[in-house]
C-alpha cells in the first residue's frame, strides 16, 4: 500500500517538465495580462485601466470586433453547412468529399498577411476581379453605387470568410455524416417537403454541433490580427489592431491599457468557451 | 437512391470552389503583371523577390525557427503524452483542457503577457527570435501537437508495447526510441507539419516583438511593392499547401486526423 502510493507520487514527476513549461510560457504570461490590467504605471492596484476601456474608441473597437466575428461566423457557418452537405449528400461522387476536406484543410490554414494580399489582388481597387467585373458587367465596385472597399469592415468580412467557411466545413462534416439516410426517407415517405425535413429533422439534430462550431468560428475571427492588419494597415480599429498599435505604432501611453484591452478579449473569449463546453457535450450525445 | 448529383449540390460546390480558387488565381495573374504597364505578362515580380537578400534571410530564419519549435515540441510533448497514457490516464482530460487554453488566449494576448513578463531577461533570450519567439511558438503549436500525438497514442496499445519491451530487457530509452517512437511516427510527423505551417505563417507575435521573420517580410513587401507582394504571397501559400499535403500524405491509412485552423 505504502509502496503503491510512493510509486504514484513518482509517476506524477513525469509530467512535471510539461507543466513547468506551460506555467512559464502560457499561464504566467496570461496571468500577467490579467494582473497588469488592474495595475497602474507605479505598479499599484487600480481599476482605472478597466474604466478606460469604456471610452468610446475602445467600446467601438470591441463592437466592431464582435460584429465582424458574429457576421463571419453566421455567414461562414451557413455557407460551410451548405457546401459540406452538398459534398456529402447522396448522388455527389465520393471524390468530391475528399477533395473538399483537403482544400478546406488548406484554406482554413491560409490566413494572415498572404491571405490579405490575395484579397487585395482580387478585390482591391485595381484587383483582378474588380477590373473583370467592371469590364464585363459594367459594375464599378468602387463606384458610388456599390461603394465597396477592401480596407473597410465589409472587406475584412469578405476576406475572413475565406478561412471561416472551410473551418465550418471541417468541423461540421462529421455531424452531417451522422444524418442518416433513413431519416430523410422516412420524412419524405410521410409527405414532408425538403424544407419541412430540414426545419423539423435535419437542423434540430445538427443544431448543437452548429452552435458549437459557430462559437469556434467566432473565436477564430475575434482573435485574428494579421489578416486585418495586412488588409487595412491598422485603419479599422479592431481590438487586436488597437493592442498591436500600442507596440508597433507610435501610441505612447500606458502599457497597462494594452493589457486591459487584452484582458477584455480574454473575457469575451472565455465567455464563449464557457458556452462552448456544454454545447459540445450536448452535441456528442447525438453522435454516440 | 439518387443516381445523379443534385443541382443545388452542384451550385453550392461551385460557390465553394469559386471562393477558394478565385483569390488564388487572381493573385497569380496579379503577380504576372508588368510593373511598368500594369498588364500581363512578366516574371519580374518573382525575380524581384528571389533577388531580395531579405527574402532568403527571413525565409531561413522562419524555417530554422520551425525546426527548433518542432524539436522542442517533440522532446517535451512525446514523453509527456506517452507517460500520461501509460501511468497517469487521469491527467489526460487535464492535458486536453490545457490544449484548449491557447484558443482562449489568442496570440495577441499571449504576446502582450510574454513581452511584459520577460522584459529585462537576458538579451540572448528576449532579444533573439531563437529564444523568445521559439518558446512562444511551442505554446501555439501545443494544441495541434497534443491532439495529433494523443490520437496516435490512443491508436496503439501503450501498455502491451511497453511491457513487452521491458520484459525483453529493454531500458527506458530503448523502449522509447525503438518501440514507442516508430509506432507513433505518423502522429509525430503530422503534428510536426502542422507546427511547420504555423511557424512559417505566424505574423502577430513576430510583429509585436519586432522580429524579422518571413511573414513580416511579406508584410513589408505588401506595403511597398504590389506585384512582388502577390508573388511572395503565392510562395507563402505554396508552403502552407506543401505542409498540408505532406500531412495528408503521412496521415494516409491512419484513421485519426487532426483538423486545424491556423493563426490569422
Amino acid at each position: 500500500m505504502k509502496l503503491g502510493r510512493r510509486r504514484l507520487s513518482l509517476a506524477w514527476l513525469g509530467a512535471v517538465p510539461f507543466f513547468v513549461y506551460a506555467l512559464f510560457f502560457l499561464f504566467i504570461p496570461a496571468g500577467n495580462v490579467i494582473a497588469g490590467a488592474f495595475k497602474d504605471t507605479k505598479n499599484q492596484w487600480t481599476l482605472s485601466n478597466i474604466h478606460e476601456l469604456f471610452q468610446t474608441q475602445y467600446l467601438d473597437a470591441y463592437r466592431t470586433s464582435i460584429e465582424i466575428s458574429v457576421v463571419t461566423a453566421l455567414i461562414g457557418g451557413a455557407l460551410g453547412i451548405a457546401i459540406a452537405y452538398a459534398a456529402i449528400r447522396e448522388g455527389t461522387p465520393r471524390w468530391v468529399r475528399s477533395g473538399m476536406t483537403t482544400f478546406s484543410g488548406v484554406a482554413a490554414n491560409f490566413g494572415g498577411i498572404p491571405l490579405a494580399f490575395a484579397f487585395i489582388a482580387t478585390l482591391g481597387s485595381v484587383g483582378i476581379a474588380t477590373q473583370f467585373i467592371h469590364n464585363v458587367f459594367g459594375i464599378d465596385l468602387y463606384g458610388p453605387s456599390v461603394n465597396f472597399q477592401i480596407w473597410t469592415k465589409t472587406g475584412i468580412e469578405v476576406t475572413y470568410l475565406y478561412f471561416q467557411m472551410p473551418l465550418m466545413i471541417l468541423v461540421i462534416a462529421p455531424a452531417i455524416d451522422g444524418l442518416r439516410r433513413e431519416w430523410r426517407e422516412a420524412a419524405s415517405n410521410l409527405g414532408a417537403s425538403p424544407w419541412q425535413y430540414w426545419r423539423h429533422v435535419g437542423l434540430p439534430i445538427l443544431m448543437p454541433s452548429i452552435l458549437g462550431a459557430m462559437i469556434l468560428l467566432f473565436g477564430n475571427s475575434f482573435a485574428a490580427y494579421a489578416t486585418a492588419y495586412g488588409l487595412t494597415a491598422g485603419a479599422v480599429p479592431l481590438v487586436p489592431i488597437v493592442i498591436g498599435n500600442f507596440y508597433t505604432g507610435d501610441v505612447l501611453s500606458n502599457p497597462h491599457l494594452a493589457q486591459a484591452l487584452a484582458f477584455g478579449m480574454f473575457v469575451v473569449l472565455a465567455a464563449m468557451m464557457v458556452m462552448y463546453v456544454p454545447l459540445q457535450r450536448r452535441a456528442s450525445r447525438w453522435a454516440r | 437512391m439518387r443516381k445523379h448529383i443534385a443541382p443545388t449540390a452542384v451550385l453550392w460546390l461551385v460557390i465553394g470552389a469559386a471562393y477558394f480558387f478565385i483569390p488564388l488565381l487572381a493573385t497569380f495573374l496579379f503577380s504576372l503583371r508588368k510593373a511598368s504597364t500594369g498588364h500581363c505578362c512578366s516574371l519580374a515580380a518573382y525575380g524581384t523577390i528571389v533577388h531580395n537578400p531579405e527574402f532568403w534571410t527571413t525565409l531561413r530564419l522562419s524555417f530554422q525557427l520551425s525546426l527548433e519549435v518542432i524539436a522542442i515540441s517533440l522532446i517535451l510533448f512525446v514523453p509527456t503524452v506517452y507517460w500520461v497514457h501509460l501511468k497517469l490516464p487521469r491527467l489526460r482530460p487535464v492535458l486536453a483542457f490545457f490544449a484548449l487554453i491557447p484558443f482562449v488566449v489568442p496570440p495577441i494576448v499571449l504576446v502582450v503577457g510574454l513581452l511584459d513578463f520577460y522584459k529585462g531577461t537576458p538579451q540572448w533570450y528576449y532579444g533573439s527570435p531563437y529564444g523568445f519567439l521559439a518558446t512562444a511558438y511551442v505554446i501555439l503549436a501545443f494544441p495541434y501537437m497534443f491532439f495529433s500525438l494523443d490520437a496516435g497514442f490512443r491508436a496503439i496499445d501503450v501498455h502491451t508495447l511497453t511491457e513487452a519491451s521491458q520484459s525483453l530487457g529493454a531500458s527506458w530509452p530503448t523502449t522509447m526510441f525503438r518501440v514507442i517512437l516508430p509506432n507513433i511516427r505518423v502522429a509525430a510527423l503530422g503534428g510536426s507539419f502542422l507546427a511547420l505551417a504555423i511557424v512559417m505563417g505566424e505574423f502577430t507575435m513576430a510583429s509585436l516583438a519586432a522580429f524579422h521573420t518571413f511573414p513580416t517580410f511579406i508584410q513589408y513587401i505588401n506595403e511597398t511593392q504590389a506585384y512582388p507582394a502577390a508573388a511572395v504571397s503565392l510562395m507563402s501559400f505554396g508552403i502552407t499547401w506543401a505542409a498540408m499535403l505532406a500531412l495528408l500524405f503521412v496521415g494516409r491509412g491512419s484513421r485519426s486526423r487532426v483538423q486545424v485552423a491556423g493563426a490569422h
